[in-house]
This record gives C-alpha cells, sequence and structure tokens, in this order.
C-alpha cells in the first residue's frame, strides 16, 4: 500500500494502482471523458489533470496516467487545477459546439465558450480521445478503426474512409464514445455503422433482432461455440 | 499482368526484405513509396495482410507522415521552401512562378504526370534562400530566370 494526501485527507491505495483510481476510490470526483472502464487508460481528454506536490514543488499531471507514489500531495480541486481545466474544457467546447455531453459538463465546471476559440463546424461530437479505437482493438480485436491524419484534419473512421470489410458491426465503439460522435442506426433487421449495412440475426426462440449475424459469426470463430447455439438471445437463453 | 497484382507482388517482396517485422512498417512504407512514387491503396492492403498488422494502423501511419503520399506523385517532386528566410527573400513570388509554369497549385500534379509541386517549411539552407529542392537536387538563390531553365531542363530530360 502506497499512502498519500489526497486533498488534505489521509488516503491510501494499492502499488501499481494510477492516481485516477485512487481519487475516485477515495469518493473525490474528478470530471473524465476518455477514462472509460473497458478500454486502456490514454490521458486524452485532459480532464483529469491535478496538482501533486513533491518536496517544494508542484505540477499539472494527468491523473489518470500517474502512478501512485509514497508521500505524494494531491489537490484536486486547487485553482490551478480548476483554470487548467476550464481551459481545456473551453477547447473541447470550441471542438464540440454541439456535444450535449460537453455542455453540461462545462455549465458544472463554469466555462464557456470563448470568442478567442473560434468553433468548429466541421468535426461533429468526437474529440479524438481514441477510446472507440481502442476498445476496437482491445476488447472486441479486430481494429476496424483509426484515426487518420493528424492536426486539425485527424478523423475518425475505416481505414480509406471505406465501408470496413472487417467491422462486425457489434457497436463497441457506439458504446463507450463519450460524446456520443458515433453514429448507429437499428432498424430491427437491419443496423447500419460506419457506412455499411449489417444484418441482424433473430433470436430462434422469441424472433427478436438482437444482433449482427456478423458478429455472431466472428464470435463463434473465436470461441468455437457453434453458431446455432449463439443464435438465441441473451434473454431467452 | 494486371497493375494490382504487380503492386501485391513487389509489396510481398519488400515486407520479406524486412522478415516482417512490424517495427519497420515506417521504413516499409518508405520501400513502397520509393518503389512506386506514392503509397497505392492496394499497397497498404497487402502490407497489413503480410505483416500481420490491422489496414486500420497501417493508414494511420500512412496518413500521419507527411512523407507519405497517398496520392500518385510526378516524376520530379518539386519542393518549394516557405519557411520564414526563403519567404523574406520572395518565396512568393517563385512559387507563383512555378505555378503558372506547370499550371498546378502545391499539392498537386500536373497531367503528364511529370512535376508535382509541394511546399515545406524549411530544408536547413536558409543562407541559399529561396530554395528549391528538386527531387534531391537543392537549388539556391532561384530566380524568375532560373525557374524556366530547370524546367526546361528536366523537360529535356524527361523525354
Amino acid at each position: 500500500m502506497v499512502n498519500m494526501i489526497i486533498d488534505g485527507k489521509n488516503i491510501s491505495a494499492p502499488k501499481d494502482t494510477m492516481l485516477l483510481a485512487a481519487i475516485r476510490g477515495a469518493g473525490i470526483s474528478v470530471p473524465t471523458l476518455c477514462a472509460h472502464e473497458a478500454v486502456s487508460r490514454s490521458g486524452s481528454c485532459r480532464l483529469c489533470v491535478v496538482e501533486i506536490k513533491k518536496g517544494n514543488r508542484s505540477r499539472i499531471v494527468t491523473s489518470c496516467l500517474y502512478g501512485v507514489e509514497e508521500g505524494l500531495v494531491v489537490d484536486t480541486k486547487s485553482d490551478r487545477v480548476l483554470n487548467v481545466r476550464r481551459l481545456v474544457m473551453e477547447l473541447l467546447l470550441a471542438r464540440c459546439p454541439e456535444s450535449d455531453v460537453l455542455q453540461k459538463m462545462a455549465l458544472e465546471m463554469g466555462a464557456e465558450p470563448q470568442p478567442r476559440f473560434v468553433a468548429d463546424t466541421d468535426k461533429g461530437k468526437c474529440i479524438l480521445c481514441r477510446s472507440c479505437v481502442r476498445v476496437c482493438e482491445e476488447v472486441v480485436g479486430v481494429s476496424a478503426i483509426g484515426l487518420f491524419a493528424r492536426g486539425s484534419q485527424k478523423t475518425v473512421g475505416p481505414p480509406f474512409h471505406e465501408q470496413s470489410d472487417v467491422c462486425i458491426g457489434c457497436g463497441a465503439c457506439v458504446y463507450v464514445c463519450p460524446t456520443g460522435h458515433i453514429e448507429m442506426i437499428s432498424t430491427g433487421e437491419k443496423r447500419k455503422i460506419w457506412g455499411r449495412r449489417f444484418k441482424m440475426q433473430p433470436c430462434d426462440k422469441c424472433g427478436k433482432f438482437f444482433a449482427p449475424v456478423d458478429q455472431l459469426k466472428y464470435i463463434s470463430k473465436k470461441t468455437g461455440v457453434p453458431f446455432e447455439e449463439l443464435s438465441v438471445c441473451t434473454d431467452c437463453r | 499482368m494486371s497493375k494490382v497484382s504487380d503492386i501485391k507482388l513487389k509489396t510481398k517482396q519488400i515486407v520479406k526484405k524486412h522478415k516482417g517485422d512490424k517495427s519497420a512498417l515506417i521504413a516499409v512504407l518508405q520501400d513502397i513509396q520509393e518503389a512506386f512514387n506514392y503509397l497505392p491503396k492496394e499497397a497498404l492492403i497487402t502490407v497489413g495482410d503480410a505483416m500481420g498488422i490491422p489496414t486500420s494502423r497501417v493508414y494511420e501511419v500512412a496518413t500521419f507522415y507527411n512523407a507519405f503520399s497517398l496520392n500518385p506523385r510526378g516524376e520530379h517532386i518539386v519542393k518549394i521552401c516557405v519557411g520564414t528566410a526563403c519567404h523574406v527573400r520572395g518565396a512568393s513570388a517563385i512559387l507563383d512562378k512555378f505555378e503558372r509554369t506547370l499550371f498546378i497549385k502545391p499539392g498537386e500534379t500536373n497531367q503528364d504526370q511529370k512535376f508535382s509541386l509541394e511546399l515545406v517549411n524549411c530544408v536547413g539552407a536558409c543562407a541559399l534562400g529561396p530554395v528549391v529542392v528538386i527531387d534531391t537536387e537543392y537549388h539556391g538563390q532561384m530566380t524568375m530566370a532560373k525557374v524556366d531553365k530547370i524546367i526546361g531542363k528536366l523537360k529535356e530530360g524527361a523525354q
């Protein structure tokens, strides 16, 4: 166990955990967008910043990527932290002015759209946190999508911005996306995601369309469970 | 033999040369660009399959670096330096001259696939400004008159 002082309270956390987990474990809330439980930490949304003090020096770190240390003094709500966080939020807000998630968060932390950060109109709700790309690679294991180009041109999508033939239409990317950028339209027997249409599998028992055929085929291939067994929805199993 | 199968074959040879080492992806892409003058879509897909890297990762790398081009480029690549020193010494006039002579804008390739025009922000030869790099050759202290001369020479050499 490692002992630290977080917001004036003595907190101990297991070794090899990240600061964010320790802070949240102590019941202190820290706003985040990219720290989804399903994917590895990436430090890309930059909202989890906290101030750490070691000796006389203090600095701002992303708590989701900073490992706990013995004797660390952490401040999660100092003026400096709140200033940095507000600035990050203002920039995110300028990128995705339409995101209701960001608007709500900004309201909570008192950030407002700034005239000096000209609002983007072509970025949708994507904050480029890479959560969707991570879940596709780490959890699903197909790596159907990526972040392409760089700088202001950077966009998320399937390679060549064409329909991906490795995508299984599972919608995990939609599930982890913090801002709801990714569009998935499900209409009973069909599902459309990343510009590709997927045929849905009806449940053998209740007839409800519950998963894309491609996803079930992929699961069957990965786990060795026969397809027939998978064509029954989780409610009827 | 179709062009696509040519590309696939050559790509596989290049991957083999690097022993399929995943960390050599950038080197592989550089070799492919050397062979085709750009990165053909088929080559990127083949690279992914042959090296066991998802196509999305290969495409991420290929689109990230400015040195890689996903569109066919001309035989000669004209890079005009528009860095601070060259700009002060009149790079914009030189760029204008190239645009009018070759009938293309930066990032484009002319119709007979002979020339591509690109902008760079410094080639580390500021004392020679304005600098234009054509293929691997540096042309320092560029003037309008020199532009015609160099392009004329390249056109002759190409024929």
